[in-house]
């Protein structure tokens, strides 16, 4: 704490401490990959038998827990469904943010129209679930494309106050000439204003993605009459399948955690400063 | 002349459509809800009306009651605990260390993962590996899981809560940090402010923001807590992990409590409002004093 500007021995100490912290860290990581690689026969009531590294690295567990809880199928939607979100958040979020953004300080419709979508944000999903659930129903919506169209609407508040509060930087000027040049504001928008948003795009399309990647409510909620699981919907409801087995369990865990472990891999840095800026701002 | 109208023509045509997709999906829900919860419905066939009664007994039921009293305790509890944790990582995040880019993408990981899986990897730990660790050092009362104890299992979803929110937090108090000018220490240090009095008079009062964003962040989510006790407790044992959100899952979508439960929905959502207004008002009043 007080080594922020005195480099020095003081800082060993604070390396320790972190090293020693990131062990609540490292342990429930370490124990989700001993148990997904060992046979339950490995498993005494012992700790130790529980720790230890298993004595074949098979992936046989991997293979059964692919096919227990259909990990392809899952791993398909969930990707189908991030992957539209995030992209249709992208397109519609923007362009709202644009329309709102340039016109809420002159038009009480546009203010009016922001301030009613950006409070929104307060609406917890809890009162939306029931009345949800019926009226997706309804509308032959309860599947993965009703999912992806909730999402939009979830994540709208959020990204649109994004959007609009990165537009106050962005001069007018800019679209003034090319409106000269004879320009329409829709070509304009997409030829200069979505471009120039480009930080703004890779900051929402992370916080979007995270939440959607990892939700669970919602497709229990939306997609429970089809057969149709997302990744962390399949953990849901394969559970009791994998009984006491908790070797094939902690695979399919494992299975679930390392797409996103890879996206984290790849793109950590996109990933910190989406996160920071969309908190933040 | 010709362009006025233009531009004002595409935006009504860009508003008009995203504006009904999220009435259609946001309002209509939430007015549907609130109606719902003036009614005996229990998800299906006939119902009628009932006005105030949903509303008068969801005061009287205890279930509820019990419910509200767990998710505002844990809110509140794993609030503090995660705040006085992150404060500190950042601080030794920020510090002059070897290897900070490794560190802080670490401390993040727990983030990204799903808290649903989070929760069943936690829920073995504190099922099989705390109770045989407790064995070996001979802690009586943690030999049996905390997960199956009415009055401690509650400490087990704060501890997986805390676990994820940390890292969100942190990094968020870590970019506060950097808003901090070096010379404002150097300026401190004159004045022989060291250690916590420096943290207390110098570098806290000008994070406040971040404190502000973490707290609203954290006690938002945390009253809205769902997976971890799907993972860990599904509300049990006897009820004494239900949090608001779970009670309404549970007893709205499959007990036959529609009606009800849309009442309690109806209060959650005034409860959060105002506790998210009232936050921010509060923190923008102690930002203007500073």
């Amino acid at each position: 704490m007080k080594n922020t500007t005195s480099p020095g021995k003081s800082n060993t100490a604070v390396l320790i401490l972190l090293i020693l912290g990131l062990s609540t860290i490292a342990f429930p990581l370490y124990l989700t990959v001993v148990i997904a690689f060992k046979q339950p026969s490995e498993m005494t009531n012992s700790i130790s038998g529980i720790l230890s590294l298993p004595k074949t690295w098979s992936l046989n567990n991997f293979r059964e827990a692919m096919e227990v809880t259909d990990f392809w199928n899952s791993l398909k939607n969930s990707l189908l469904i991030s992957v539209l979100t995030v992209g249709l958040s992208i397109i519609l979020h923007s362009l709202m943010g644009y329309a709102l953004g340039r016109n809420k300080a002159s038009s009480k419709f546009y203010n009016f129209v922001y301030l009613f979508i950006v409070s929104g944000m307060f609406v917890p999903f809890a009162i939306l679930m029931m009345p949800l659930a019926k009226q997706t129903a309804e509308m032959g919506l309860a599947n993965w494309f009703g999912v992806i169209l909730l999402y939009v609407v979830f994540y709208m508040p959020m990204n649109i106050m994004l959007y609009s509060g990165y537009l106050v930087n962005i001069p007018l000027a800019l679209e003034e000439a090319a409106r000269v040049d004879g320009a329409s504001t829709w070509r304009t928008y997409w030829s200069i204003i979505f471009p120039i948003m480009r930080p703004m795009h890779a900051t929402v399309a992370v916080i979007t993605a995270l939440a959607v990647w990892n939700d669970v409510m919602t497709p229990l909620v939306i997609m429970a009459g089809t057969a149709q699981n997302t990744l962390p919907l399949a953990q849901l409801n394969f559970q009791s399948q994998f009984g006491t087995n908790y070797n094939l369990a902690f695979a399919s865990y494992l299975l679930s955690l390392i797409p996103i472990l890879v996206f984290y891999l790849v793109c950590q840095k996109q990933i910190l400063n989406g996160v920071v800026n969309g908190a933040v701002k | 002349m010709k362009h006025e109208n233009d531009r004002k023509r595409t935006f009504l045509l860009i508003t008009i459509p995203i504006l009904a997709l999220f009435i259609c999906f946001n309002t209509i829900p939430l007015i549907r809800g609130a109606m719902y919860s003036f009614t005996n419905s229990r998800g299906f066939g006939s119902f009628e009306w009932v006005g105030f009664r949903n509303y008068a007994d969801l005061f009287t039921d205890s279930r509820v009651g019990k419910s509200y009293l767990f998710t505002v305790k844990l809110a509140l509890v794993t609030t503090i605990v995660v705040n006085v944790l992150s404060l500190i990582l950042a601080l030794g995040l920020n510090s002059k260390i070897r290897a900070k880019g490794f560190f802080r993408g670490a401390y993040f990981l727990p983030n990204i993962l799903g808290s649903l899986v989070v929760g069943y990897i936690f829920n073995y730990f504190f099922t099989y590996i705390l109770p045989a660790l407790a064995d070996m050092i001979g802690i009586e009362s943690l030999r049996s899981s905390i997960l199956s104890s009415p009055s401690r299992a509650w400490i087990g979803v704060m501890i997986v809560c805390a676990w994820q929110a940390i890292a969100m937090n942190t990094i968020i108090y870590i970019s506060g940090l950097q808003t901090v000018p070096e010379d404002v220490y150097e300026a401190g240090g004159l004045d022989g402010a060291t250690g916590w009095k420096r943290f207390r008079h110098l570098t806290f009062p000008l994070i406040i923001p971040f404190f502000s964003i973490n707290m609203v962040l954290s006690v938002k989510n945390f009253l809205m807590v769902f997976d971890q006790i799907v993972a860990l407790t599904k509300g049990g044992p006897s009820q004494s992990t239900e949090s608001i959100s779970y009670l309404i899952y549970n007893n709205g979508m499959a007990g036959g409590q529609f009606g009800f439960q849309s009442a309690n929905a109806v209060v959650f959502f005034i409860v959060i409002v105002v506790i998210s207004v009232a936050q921010m008002k509060f923190s923008s009043s102690k930002e203007e004093q500073l």
